[in-house]
C-alpha cells in the first residue's frame, strides 16, 4: 500500500529531511512513526501526501508513484487518503456536519448522498448529536473526532495521523486512539506519527523510529529486512 | 445542512469579514475613481479640442468674374472630396455684408465703398476626423488646382498648433492613464492577496482533502468579480459627485462639461470586474503554489 525505496529528501534550503529510507506498509497495518522533532516523521508524511517529491528514490502510495504525479493526479491520490492533524484544522465558520460534508463536496460527491454520508461518519466517531455545533463549542478531543470523521467520510485506503493526540489530555487521547484502532480494524492502513511513547509501548503495533532522517528501528522487519 | 457552492462561499466571505470586504471594494473603488477622474478630465479636454477643431475651415477665394455655372460645378466637385463635410459659396455681396456686420471697428470704412473689394469664396468645412493640418493642407492644395481660385487660406499656424496640442494631450493622457491603472492594479492585487492569505488555512485544508485547484479558485474568482463590480459602481458614484460639485462651481463660466456615457460607465465596471477577477486569479494562483 505504501512503499519507500531508498528515499532521500533534501529541501531547497539544504536541510536534509530523509536519508536513504526504505520500508513498506502492507494493507491493513497500523504503524507508529516515532522520533524526536526533525527526525524525519513529517518528511515521510509529507511525501505520502504528495506535498513534496523525493529528491532520490521512489515513493509509491496506493498505486501512485509520488515523484511522477501530475498536477491533476494529486487531488485523486488525496481522495484515497484521510488526514488528521495535531491542530485539527477545522473550518471554524462551519458546523461540525458541514466540516465533514466539505470533504465530500470538494471531491464532487453526489449532493443528495452527502448529508447521510456525513452523518454516518459522525455516528462512527460518536458525535452525531453535535452535528449542528461549531468547532469552538467542542472540546479538543471532540474536535479531533470531527477531524477523524472528515478523514473517514471518503472511505480512505490510508489514514495519516500527524500527532493526533498531541493537543489532548489523557482521556481524550485514549478515546481518539481507540477510534483509530477501530478504523484500522475495518481494514484501513493507519500511519500515526507520535511522541507519545506510552501509547506506542502499550499497543504493540509496528513502530518505525527515525533519527536524523534515517530509520534507526523498525519493529516490523525481521533480521533479513523482510516486512513482517 | 448548507451546501457549499462557489457563490454561497463568496457571499459567506462578505458576511464573515465585512470590514476586509469593504476595504477591498473601497480600494478598487478609489483606484478606479482616480482613473475615472482622469478620464473625465481627458474626456472634457477632448471635447474642448473638438469644439476648437470645428473652426478648422479652408477658404478658397474665387477670381472676380468666374461664371456661375463654373461655381456651381466646382461646388459639387468640392463636396465630393472625402474630407469635406460642407461647402458654402459666399459671393462678394454676401462677403461685404458679413464684414459690415461682424467687423464693427471697420464699419465706417466699409460704408462708403464705391466698389466691393472683397472676393467671393468657397468656405469648406471638413469632417471631424480630417480637422488637422495634414488634411487641411491636402484640401487646400486641391483647391489651388482650380484655375479660378486666386488664393486659399486655412489658418495653417493655428491648425498646426491645435495638432500639437492634441498629440501632446494624447501622449500625456496615455502615460498618466497607464500609471494610474498600474497603481490601481497593484493596490487591488495587494488587497485581494490579504483576503486570500486570511483564508490560507481553509485553502490548505481543501487541498489536503483532495480539492482541485479549479474548485478552490471558484469562490475567490466570484468574490473578486463581485468586489470589482461594486468597486466600479462606487468609482462611478464618486466621479459623479465630484463632477456635479465641479459643474456647480463652474456654472457661471458658461463651460459645458460632459459626464461619461452609458458605454463608458459599463466599461469602468467591466474594467473593475476584470481587475477583481485578475487580482483574485493571480493571488490564489500564487498561493496555491505555496501550500
Amino acid at each position: 500500500m505504501i512503499r519507500f525505496n531508498h528515499v532521500s529528501k533534501t529541501y531547497a534550503n539544504g536541510v536534509v529531511g530523509l536519508k536513504d529510507v526504505t520500508f513498506q506498509i502492507p494493507k491493513g497495518q497500523f504503524v507508529f512513526l516515532t522520533g524526536h522533532s526533525g527526525a524525519g516523521k513529517s518528511s515521510i508524511l509529507s511525501l505520502i501526501l504528495a506535498e513534496q517529491k523525493p529528491t532520490e528514490g521512489e515513493v509509491r502510495v496506493s498505486g501512485y508513484q509520488i515523484g511522477k504525479l501530475t498536477r491533476h493526479e494529486i487531488p485523486r491520490l488525496r481522495r484515497r487518503l484521510g488526514i488528521v492533524f495535531q491542530d485539527f484544522r477545522l473550518l471554524e465558520y462551519h458546523t461540525v456536519e458541514e466540516n465533514v460534508a466539505f470533504a465530500l463536496e470538494v471531491t464532487g460527491a453526489r449532493r443528495e448522498t452527502i448529508p447521510n454520508r456525513a452523518m454516518r461518519a459522525l455516528t462512527q466517531v460518536g458525535l452525531a448529536s453535535k452535528a449542528r455545533a461549531y468547532p469552538k463549542e467542542l472540546s479538543g478531543g471532540e474536535q479531533q473526532r470531527v477531524a477523524i470523521a472528515r478523514a473517514l467520510v471518503n472511505d480512505p485506503h490510508i489514514l495519516i495521523a500527524d500527532e493526533p493526540t498531541g493537543n489532548l489530555d489523557e482521556r481524550a487521547t485514549r478515546g481518539v486512539f481507540q477510534l483509530l484502532q477501530e478504523i484500522n480494524a475495518g481494514g484501513t492502513v493507519v500511519v500515526m506519527a507520535t511522541h507519545n511513547m506510552e501509547l506506542v509501548r502499550d499497543t504493540g503495533y509496528r513502530t518505525v523510529e527515525l533519527s536524523g532522517g534515517r530509520i534507526v528501528f523498525d519493529s516490523g522487519v525481521d533480521e533479513e529486512g523482510a516486512t513482517r | 445542512m448548507r451546501h457549499r457552492t462557489p457563490l454561497g462561499e463568496a457571499a459567506m466571505t462578505f458576511k464573515r469579514t465585512p470590514l476586509l470586504s469593504g476595504l477591498s471594494i473601497a480600494s478598487i473603488g478609489f483606484s478606479l475613481f482616480t482613473i475615472g477622474l482622469f478620464a473625465l478630465v481627458a474626456l472634457n479636454f477632448r471635447k474642448a479640442l473638438a469644439t476648437l477643431a470645428e473652426r478648422v475651415e479652408v477658404v478658397a477665394f474665387v477670381l472676380r468674374g468666374t461664371p456661375t455655372e463654373t461655381i456651381s460645378q466646382a461646388s459639387q466637385d468640392i463636396s465630393a472630396f472625402p474630407e469635406v463635410l460642407e461647402v458654402k459659396f459666399v459671393n462678394a455681396d454676401q462677403a461685404l455684408s458679413r464684414a459690415r456686420r461682424e467687423l464693427v471697428e471697420f464699419k465706417e470704412a466699409y460704408r462708403d465703398l464705391q466698389v466691393n473689394p472683397l472676393p467671393a469664396s468657397f468656405e469648406v468645412r471638413l469632417r471631424p476626423e480630417f480637422r488637422d493640418a495634414e488634411h487641411a493642407q491636402a484640401v487646400a492644395e486641391r483647391l489651388r488646382g482650380f484655375p479660378f481660385v486666386e488664393d486659399v487660406r486655412y489658418g495653417r499656424d493655428w491648425v498646426e498648433r491645435l495638432d500639437r496640442l492634441r498629440n501632446m494631450a494624447a501622449a500625456v493622457g496615455a502615460v498618466i492613464g497607464l500609471a494610474f491603472a498600474a497603481v490601481a492594479i497593484v493596490i487591488i492585487g495587494v488587497t485581494i492577496r490579504i483576503t486570500v492569505l486570511q483564508r490560507s488555512k481553509e485553502i490548505s485544508i481543501m487541498r489536503l482533502v483532495g480539492a482541485t485547484n479549479g474548485y478552490i479558485r471558484g469562490p475567490f474568482l466570484i468574490e473578486g468579480a463581485i468586489k470589482g463590480v461594486a468597486g466600479g459602481i462606487l468609482a462611478i458614484a464618486m466621479c459623479w459627485i465630484t463632477f456635479a460639485l465641479f459643474r456647480r462651481t463652474t456654472a457661471d463660466t458658461g463651460a459645458t462639461l460632459v459626464f461619461f456615457g452609458t458605454v463608458q460607465m459599463v466599461l469602468i465596471v467591466v474594467f473593475g470586474t476584470t481587475i477583481g477577477l485578475g487580482g483574485s486569479l493571480l493571488s490564489v494562483g500564487r498561493h496555491l503554489k505555496n501550500v
